[in-house]
């Protein structure tokens, strides 16, 4: 009798295996045929990153990850330089400024098409423009935040646009605009077919049609952006490679994975933490992104002790940041002592960071009238980010560092919508954010983060302070460089004193990919373009 | 049996509708005005309004409802705020996605827990039962996030067996049909792509798998220890059965009961609860889908989302139930 079950065990346990070591086998020579394709195909290069767009149409959104693939699909009129924000013709080849820095004349590049075959011209610029302008803040957010609003708004910095000839069109502004140029280079502004928007309307955002180095092909949500080759691309011999594939993998480490295995070939936002496995492995390298960006501590200054500024100076003196550098960035950070990054025109280097010091951070604690402290919120940012890798431990360093001069911090985190809805509320006490520049102009950082204008916006610290305001609007409106970097380094000293932040770090962002991609420079604004990339 | 099938299915009617109620006062919940949420800060006041009327939001809850309700017998699911398209027709790759992976993770689990754990009862207190039920114990306790890293690690990088995440190779992608790559595949008679769909799904079902498999195994255990230790499994034994017939036939017929609960239960968690296998292994399921609707506040699609996960697990338990009766002529309800 026992036998017989003994049997019948074999007999299952055989057939188990038979079927266990079948798969295996099947998996395995597949496998070696995915590696025999890639061989050949060294022509695509997947780009694994962390979500998807919400729309391809470049005016209508205000997300990296959609403008990172349409920097592919279009063409601005004028382009950053590889590495940096200062300009370069594109679609426009030469262009003048009038004595008086009111109206721009740019000569276009003849000959160029848009993706569909219609011709980009003059009017082509003109119906983008007027596109834009004839919009809101809902529907164009980015175009009124940088050219001070719409058609009919008191603060539109646009007067008119208009085609001189086929080739050659005229921006005239009501009032200088500093930053105009660096504005008209900026993804968002790209110039759009007018024939395709007119023929897909509100589906433009899913059939994108531009002049850039890639053709859109497929978008399948959630997954993957497919780009393909332009053939008939206006930089003579480009772009090198035959197709262009953004896929989404959300987890850094299980896109860390991918990379390592072979499905992709370039992935961003690698932790900090892994830098080393990536520097020990000759097949691959890591690039890093020129630090545009800024990590800081938000204090609301409208709650409780942190309206007093004293307590704003003393947490500034309670935090080391080099420890917070060397434990969560991997050393890839600068410690920060200005809301704006170095690299940045305008950056006040004369300004002296307060030290760490717990006794000073104390001594003004006391003359603030809290002697022994007092509770408070950090709230900690749920999802990682280049300038905040790890928010909650971050926030755990801060909470000890704190802990030392009496201030018990209470860490507290939400979804990341929540959080962001409630901070720009002015529901946080202290509270983890950063910023990564659009165009490498100070007004995008400190009009847009510490103006009291941006209040409810994108000032979650509900600081305001009217000097500040009046140097960082005149700031806005002069064309003289050297006048307007005095303005902001005049401005920063303001900030400083008044501490509504403490600002952290000028993070590094790490990218890694195969050691053979040649010609890939990262962006300091986080988009790429992929014209002159190829593998060797 | 058949009026009793008609009667179960009748019941599930004011279910669907009651949790359609809490779906939609659930969304309504959501402190602040969905309009205002939707176009942020910046809104001007008649852009909130226009919204509030566009989203019927400015009129009584029981109009709204009774639309909502009139919406969602003709199969409008309503309209994703993000991407403008249609809800039901967006909503069903992310769906198959989600089917195919908890199906073959059911599997994975419902044929290797109910085995383990009849050859445990089987063969009690043996080196087999105490490995199985340790492996369970640890299986309930892993953390998917890990177990799914260290999947990758292992079977991905290390022995270069299998892809570590996506459905599929995006350089030589799938042409869908119904959206479920393994019928699709199979259709197209591409045997390569058939076999890159199964690779693609080894990993995460088996991350999937685990905390499944453990319930299951263990209950299989206790269940069939159960009936084990009655009389009539004695008789049989004593007629000079085989114990293999009497362990799988006469045994598992009656302990099966408990367990089809479970096993029904549990696919209905795998379905709305894969968000992080999905996320690790980025498979683009339902879980994924909500998740990031819920990070753009678009109401429509999360509200649709959860009634369609609700629904499929209302409609696997009636299925449970239906088969209770139809393994056990016993069960006769009145």
């Amino acid at each position: 009798m026992k036998k017989k079950w003994l049997l019948a065990m074999l007999v299952f346990l055989l057939a188990l295996s038979t079927a266990l070591a079948g798969c295996g086998k099947s998996e395995e020579t597949s496998g070696e045929k995915n590696n025999d394709q890639e061989k050949s195909a060294q022509s695509t290069l997947v780009y694994g990153r962390g979500g998807d767009s919400v729309s391809l149409d470049p005016a209508v959104v205000t997300d990296g990850e959609s403008l990172k693939v349409t920097k592919n699909i279009f063409d601005t009129l004028l382009d950053y330089n590889d590495g940096d924000t200062s300009i370069q013709p594109a679609l426009a080849t030469e262009w003048e400024i009038s004595p008086d820095g009111l109206t721009y004349t740019f000569k276009l590049r003849q000959g160029v098409k848009f993706h569909d075959g219609t011709d980009f011209n003059a009017e082509a610029v003109v119906f983008n423009f007027e596109r834009w302008a004839n919009g809101n803040a809902d529907t164009f957010p980015y175009y009124g935040s940088m050219f001070g609003g719409y058609k009919n708004d008191e603060s539109h910095v646009i007067k008119e646009v208009k085609a001189v000839d086929e080739y050659t069109v005229q921006f005239v502004l009501k009032r200088p605009q500093a930053p105009f140029l660096k504005n008209i280079a900026m993804t968002p502004f790209a110039i759009a077919s007018p024939a395709a928007i007119e023929k897909y309307g509100d589906k433009f955002g899913e059939n994108p049609v531009g002049t850039g180095p890639f053709v859109f092909k497929e978008w399948k949500r959630n997954e993957r952006i497919v780009l393909e080759k332009n053939e008939n691309y206006w930089l003579e011999g480009y772009p090198k490679l035959k197709q262009l594939i953004f896929v989404s993998i959300p987890d850094n480490s299980a896109r860390l994975n991918a990379l390592l295995k072979g499905e992709i070939d370039l992935m961003e936002d690698l932790n900090p933490a892994d830098l080393k496995q990536i520097e020990g492995n000759k097949d691959f390298k890591i690039f890093k992104r020129p630090s545009m960006n800024v990590g800081y501590v938000g204090l609301t200054a409208t709650r409780g002790p942190l309206k007093n500024k004293l307590v704003r100076q003393a947490l500034n003196h309670a935090v080391d940041k080099q420890a917070i550098i060397d434990a969560f960035y991997a050393g890839q950070a600068e410690p920060a002592k200005n809301p704006l990054p170095p690299s940045i025109p305008g950056y006040n280097d004369e300004i002296q960071d307060y030290p760490f010091d717990l006794e000073k951070a104390k001594q003004l604690l006391a003359e603030a009238g809290y002697p022994n402290g007092f509770e408070m919120e950090l709230w900690a940012m749920p999802v990682p980010r280049p300038y905040m890798p790890d928010g909650q431990k971050v926030a755990e360093a801060i909470q000890a560092n704190f802990e030392k001069i009496g201030v018990k911090a209470k860490i507290v985190t939400y979804e990341w919508a929540t959080y962001l809805d409630k901070a720009a509320k002015g529901e946080a006490d202290a509270f983890l954010l950063g910023w990564t520049g659009d165009n490498g102009d100070a007004d995008n950082f400190l009009y847009a983060l510490l103006d009291k204008d941006s209040i409810g916006s994108n000032n979650y610290t509900y600081y305001s302070n009217d000097e500040l305001h009046k140097i960082l609007v005149e700031a806005q409106t002069i064309s003289d460089e050297n006048k307007r970097i005095e303005l902001y380094k005049k401005a920063q000293e303001i900030i400083k004193e008044d501490a509504p932040w403490i600002p952290l770090v000028h993070s590094t962002p790490l990218l890694a990919g195969k050691a053979n991609i040649e010609g890939f420079n990262p962006h300091p604004t986080g988009s790429d373009k992929f014209t002159k990339v190829e593998f060797k | 049996m058949f009026t009793y099938a008609l009667r179960r299915i009748l019941t599930v009617i004011p279910v669907l509708l009651g949790m359609s109620l809490i779906v939609f006062f659930m969304i309504r919940a959501i402190p602040g005005n969905p309009a205002q949420v939707i176009l942020g800060q910046k809104a001007t006041k008649e852009a909130v309004e226009a919204l509030t009327h566009k989203l019927g939001l400015d009129q009584p809850w029981y109009i709204q409802y009774l639309k909502y309700l009139k919406g969602l017998l003709t199969g409008d699911l309503g309209e994703s705020i993000r991407t403008g398209a249609a809800v039901s027709q967006e909503i069903w790759p992310y769906l198959a996605a989600t089917l195919e992976l908890s199906l073959a993770a059911m599997f994975i689990a419902v044929i290797i827990g109910v085995n383990a754990g009849i050859i445990s009862a089987w063969f009690q207190n043996s080196w087999f039962d105490y490995v199985a039920m340790v492996l369970a114990l640890i299986g309930v306790s892993m953390p998917i996030f890990w177990l799914g890293l260290m999947e990758q690690w292992i079977f991905a990088i290390n022995l270069d067996l299998l892809p570590t995440s996506g459905r599929e190779d995006v350089r030589n992608p799938i042409e869908p049909i119904t959206h479920l790559y393994l019928i699709d595949t199979l259709i197209q008679g591409n045997t390569d792509q058939f076999i890159q769909v199964l690779q693609h799904l080894v990993l995460p079902s088996v991350a999937l798998a685990t905390i499944p498999m453990a319930i299951i195994a263990r209950m299989t255990r206790s269940s069939m220890l159960e009936v084990m230790k009655s009389d009539y499994i004695r008789t049989a034994r004593a007629k000079g059965l085989s114990m293999f017939w009497v362990v799988y036939k006469h045994s598992l017929k009656n302990a099966i009961i408990p367990v089809l609960t479970v096993i029904g239960l549990q696919m209905g968690l795998l379905l709305g609860g894969a968000i992080l296998t999905e996320t690790i292994f980025s498979w683009p399921g339902i879980g994924r889908y909500i998740y990031e609707a819920i990070g753009y506040r678009d109401y429509p699609v999360i509200q649709s989302g959860i009634l369609i996960v609700a629904t499929i697990f209302i409609f696997i338990n009636l299925v449970v139930d239906l088969l209770y009766a139809a393994i056990d002529p016993r069960i006769k309800y009145n």
